[in-house]
């Protein structure tokens, strides 16, 4: 069904009783032409942009538990395109365009709201390393602004512009970015991939994969043995346990990231702001709560949960942000574990075992992602070769010095 | 909350430690190949399961703990000094 405005009133006029379930739940078929491993955003996307722009139909996604119930529900569901290395700064802003069309491409309201990202400086260096940014941006199409701390204030009123530790100078803006509902973007990428005959398998979780003279030819599930010419892993947070399977040495590991939802109010922040003398970020729900996050927990983890110095942690970085909301209360509390890699850029590329292809290592930057990395994973499967703006996320590329350390922070993945 | 046993402090919170790592790594000889250097710095094993990893207990005593920990359920189940034996499950 094409949801439309007349869709949505003639199913109203009729008590709402002729809504369909949006996708199948097939059970696996014994072979298909790609499996996808992992039915989160990214594994969606790819299956929806393969079977759109490449034609290939005959796909399966794999998915361990329900969908979207990883990562892709688990973020701060901010999207942005501010990145200052040639690599990142053309993905990202590939994504950013998908994101601007993405509603209407998939037929689903997946609530982007471009309410611009401001990211917060606090001193003479910061304003210059952060100007140094917004001119890479600018000069690869991307709009950014410099502002002062009357504009800043001017946007944010809430602001403690005169933050006794760390006044705030300033920051930089990108008016583009924002915010998308984070559930529906899997949701319509799963339904979209459903109305073009992808396979999406549920509680199918792969204990193995099948490789016969450094060639894949399918995977073992607790739901029987499904054979493929092609299959991508695209599971972040468990890469190195699929990697594992395979014999895959790879520089990533799990970490475990909170995030956090403060209990409804009135409106109060119509954009997303970052704290810059911490790391802190945050936005307001349409249903009013505050959304925000901070570092990880920095420690390995596989743990979906993380732990109480973090979030006090976070929850000082708050209040030092916008002192008014030191009384709210919390509503919720979770974490997802987020695949680290040591440069804190992803992985979109072919693997040494021939027809597997690795989508992983997105350290905090999957959500806003999600498009471009479906995109790109599509790509390279359907050509067996990388797109131009994948080119770079290869996993040898730590081996021959070509590492993308956008915040230069070196080898050490928890402090990416 | 984790709680990690210093071999010198006692029980103490995770937040006066520092974490700095896996601790299964080893550095490479100093005419090893480029590729054995290449997975020194950036090659783990990331297991979802026990650990060996170092703690620096920086609010203390400043000594380097070896913790083995299981990154799944955030048991601890022993520590060790730098240099000395770790105990670690079996089953791991």
């Amino acid at each position: 069904m094409r949801y439309s405005v007349f869709s949505l009133l003639s199913q109203g006029l009729r008590g709402n009783r002729g809504w369909q379930p949006v996708w199948r739940q097939p059970s696996p078929k014994s072979q298909y032409d790609i499996i996808i491993i992992g039915g989160g955003g990214h594994g969606l996307a790819t299956a929806y942009y393969l079977a759109k722009l490449h034609k290939r139909t005959d796909i399966a996604v794999l998915e361990k538990g329900w969908l979207g119930g990883g990562n892709v529900g688990r973020n701060t569901t901010i999207i942005r395109s501010n990145y200052m290395l040639p690599p990142n700064t053309y993905f990202y802003e590939h994504s950013m365009k998908l994101w601007e069309g993405l509603e209407q491409d998939l037929n689903f309201n997946t609530m982007v709201s471009q309410r611009g990202v401001l990211n917060l400086f606090h001193s003479d260096i910061q304003r210059d390393a952060f100007a140094r940014r917004g001119n890479a941006m600018r000069l690869a199409g991307v709009d950014a602004e410099l502002l002062d701390a009357k504009q800043v204030k001017q946007l944010i009123p809430v602001i403690d512009i005169d933050n006794a530790r760390f006044p705030i100078e300033g920051g930089l803006f990108q008016p583009r970015g924002g915010t998308a509902r984070h559930d529906a973007v899997a949701w319509g990428y799963a339904r979209g991939a459903n109305a073009l005959g992808v396979d999406i398998i549920q509680n199918c979780e792969v204990t193995g994969l099948d490789i016969e003279n450094g060639s894949v030819r399918g995977v073992h599930t607790n739901q029987g043995d499904i054979r493929a010419e092609r299959v991508g892993i695209a599971v972040a947070g468990h890469t190195s346990v699929l990697a594992q399977m395979a014999n895959i040495e790879l520089p990533v590991e799990s970490h475990v990231l909170q995030a956090f939802v403060s209990e409804g109010i009135k409106p109060l922040l119509d954009t997303v702001v970052t704290f810059g003398a911490g790391h802190f970020y945050a936005s307001q729900s349409d249903k009013g709560g505050l959304v925000f996050g901070g570092d990880l927990d920095r420690y390995n983890s596989y743990a979906q949960r993380g732990n109480l110095p973090t979030a006090q942690n976070v929850l000082t970085e708050a209040v030092a942000v916008m002192p008014a909301v030191a009384r709210l209360r919390l509503l919720r509390q979770w974490g997802g574990i987020m695949d680290m890699s040591f440069d804190g850029s992803p992985f979109i590329c072919k693997t040494p075992v021939e027809g597997l292809y690795l989508n992983g290592g997105w350290c905090y930057g999957g959500f806003k992602a999600t498009p471009a990395s479906g995109w790109c994973f599509a790509h390279t499967i359907a050509n067996n070769e990388a797109h131009d703006l994948n080119a770079h996320f290869t996993i040898d590329r730590f081996e021959r010095g070509n590492v993308i350390d956008e915040k230069g922070a070196g080898p050490f993945p928890w402090e990416q | 909350m984790h709680r990690i046993k210093c071999p010198f402090c006692g029980e103490r919170d995770e937040s006066e430690y520092v974490y700095q790592g896996d601790a299964s790594v080893s550095h490479p000889p100093l005419d090893a190949s480029v590729s054995d250097f290449y997975r020194y710095v950036y090659v783990r094993d990331n297991p979802k399961g026990w650990h060996r990893e170092w703690w620096h207990h920086v609010g203390g005593c400043r000594m380097w703990v070896q913790v083995a920990r299981n990154t799944l359920t955030h048991e601890i189940y022993a520590t060790a000094l730098a240099g000395e034996t770790l105990d670690f499950p079996e089953d791991a």
